[in-house]
């Protein structure tokens, strides 16, 4: 739950365009706050501009030849448009990028240690207490550790994903597309996960396709249409609004069959028309 | 019989010193997607400085600089220019041309300075050779193995052990996924140049030493030797260099000892060889003996 809301920890992105390749223009003047404590989701399809969002705050943008045309994005006082991924991750803002990426030659353990080298020299007991952090959360990689990350299930590689970002002691979690790909249940499991990082006191960006999970996670949420904030509330209520039952929680309307349930990754239908 | 020894012994004095060389390859291409086409000249740039230091400065000083300029020169052409150029694995010929350009200008200028010379390093083991039970080995030879042995032994441990190490394996598997670890891209890829610089001038001095009569101007294209080497381990991996500068060393010492049974296939063999065992064991395994190891699972 929130701390005393502290201004030094609040993510403020302020009217952010970021353009690729100095000519498609992926996001236009968005603006969103994580306060220190909370979850904030973004949702949206496919291309509406959400790892673009992600990459701009943990400064991976120039990765894909994007940058930042205009607007700020702050982390306390410190200025994180512009910076290199050194300069997120010390702020403590660390990303866990889509698709889970863990380093699939290395072993578990190199994996965790490959976290914590953000933290820079002479941090052996921050690492310490970010292995036992890690391994009380996630007991099955506390057994795997000399296991080839590669060799991991996809459940279990997202929870080396995460804990691997752990290492790195973040004050502010970025989360892209946690449940990609995941069986029902271990979805389930990393929504557990979530709320319990979060209540140690990380706060956390998640950005989902899963708007049922995302929903029921966070305490705000923003909906991105081409590049464009749409729609921001406190999640409970968006979760009641018209357009978000129909595009993201995949509720029955005329020219789609009744499925009745929250949306899935499987099911891009909806968002894609609503982008359109 | 004593012959098979010797030639055994020769061949691993010259596989390891190649190792140093190939070795060095590998890890900037792992690191940048380079192939450097300079490392010859860097080599041939170590050797000279301790030619013309030990003088003044002892074989041990001499080396030590020779060492430490090589390596600052290497990084300091990372950093300051490739690193300029797009940083995209796909644009990293660019670089490779750029590293062709860079070996013309460092060997033409050290070779205007070597002249036909051959050069002394002052190394400590003369051409002293010592009768080990059948064998009969130069001094220089069993200083390749060990200092090899033990150089290479340091290396696999940063690789394994060090943040560096680390943070280079991380990068060469997945880019963004360790920019966003917060591990120093730019750094670590200098520090691997760094790195292949010290081993390439470390090599020189071997290479200079008895049984070979110095340092010539033509002593950096041995590196020529070490890329069918590298190529042979299969390019990214560490292990698959040593593996191939021992095949290449060892087919060298015995197509060198054999020569004369060989003579239908014509005079300078070796030279040839090492790369017509490269050619045969890419038909075999086309991506090296050690290439593309390792099962994933998506």
């Amino acid at each position: 739950m929130p701390r005393a809301s502290d201004e030094a920890s609040t993510l403020r992105v302020e009217n952010l365009d970021v353009t690729y390749g100095r000519a498609v223009s992926a996001l236009r003047s968005v603006s969103l706050d994580v306060p220190p404590g909370s979850v904030v989701t973004l949702l949206g399809a496919n291309g509406a501009g959400k790892t673009t969002l992600l990459r701009a705050v943990s400064g991976t943008l120039r990765l894909h030849r994007g940058a930042v045309t205009a607007g700020a994005i702050r982390y306390g006082e410190t200025v994180l448009d512009g910076q290199d991924p050194v300069a997120a991750v010390r702020a403590g803002v660390v990303q866990v990028p889509e698709g889970r990426r863990v380093f699939a030659a290395l072993t578990v353990d190199e994996n965790l240690r490959s976290g914590g080298l953000g933290l820079g020299r002479r941090t052996p007991e921050r690492i310490k207490e970010g292995r036992e952090r890690v391994f009380t959360l996630f007991p099955r990689l506390a057994e795997r550790t000399r296991q080839q990350a590669g060799l991991l299930s996809g459940g279990e590689q997202q929870m080396l994903a995460i804990g691997r970002a752990l290492m790195a002691a973040p004050k502010l979690l970025l989360l892209d597309e946690p449940s990609l790909g995941l069986a029902p249940q271990m979805v389930e499991r990393i929504a557990e996960v979530v709320r319990e990082i979060n209540a140690q006191g990380t706060s956390v960006l998640l950005v989902e396709q899963n708007a049922g999970m995302a929903l029921a996670l966070a305490d705000h949420a923003h909906v991105l249409e081409v590049g464009e904030v749409r729609l921001s509330g406190p999640a409970a209520e968006l979760a009641r609004t018209d357009a978000v039952r129909r595009l993201y929680l995949g509720e029955a309307d005329a020219t789609e069959g009744a499925t009745g349930h929250a949306t899935d990754e499987t099911a891009p239908g909806g968002p894609e028309r609503g982008a359109a | 019989m004593t012959g098979l020894l010797d030639t055994l012994l020769a061949g691993l004095a010259l596989g390891a010193v190649y190792a140093l060389v190939a070795l060095g390859f590998v890890i900037i291409f792992k690191a940048s997607h380079v192939m450097n086409f300079a490392h010859g000249s860097l080599l041939l740039l170590g050797g000279y400085l301790t030619a013309v230091l030990h003088d003044d400065l002892g074989f041990a000083g001499a080396l030590a600089v020779g060492v430490l300029a090589t390596a600052a020169l290497a990084g300091v052409i990372d950093r300051v220019l490739l690193q300029r150029l797009p940083q995209d694995p796909k644009a990293a010929h660019v670089a490779t041309i750029v590293t062709i350009g860079i070996d013309i200008l460092l060997v033409t200028d050290l070779a205007r300075r070597i002249g036909g010379d051959l050069l002394s390093l002052g190394d400590p083991w003369g051409d002293e050779v010592r009768t080990l039970g059948p064998v009969t080995v130069a001094d220089s030879r069993l200083a390749a193995i060990a200092v090899s042995a033990l150089v290479i032994g340091v290396v696999f441990a940063l690789f394994r052990y060090s943040r560096w190490g680390l943070s280079l394996r991380c990068a060469a598997e997945d880019t963004e996924a360790a920019a966003l670890q917060g591990i120093r891209l730019g750094r670590t890829r200098m520090l691997a140049w760094c790195l292949a610089g010290a081993l390439a001038a470390l090599a020189a001095v071997f290479l200079a030493a008895f049984p070979a009569t110095g340092l010539e101007r033509t002593t950096g294209q041995i590196a020529l030797k070490a890329f069918p080497a590298a190529i042979l381990g299969g390019l990214a991996s560490p292990v698959g260099a040593l593996a191939g500068s021992l095949v290449i060393g060892l087919t060298e010492a015995f197509v060198i000892t054999y020569q004369s049974d060989l003579h239908v296939l014509g005079d300078g063999l070796s030279d040839v060889a090492p790369y017509v065992v490269m050619v045969l064991v890419l038909l075999v395994r086309p991506n090296g003996l050690f290439g593309a190891k390792g099962a994933a699972r998506v």
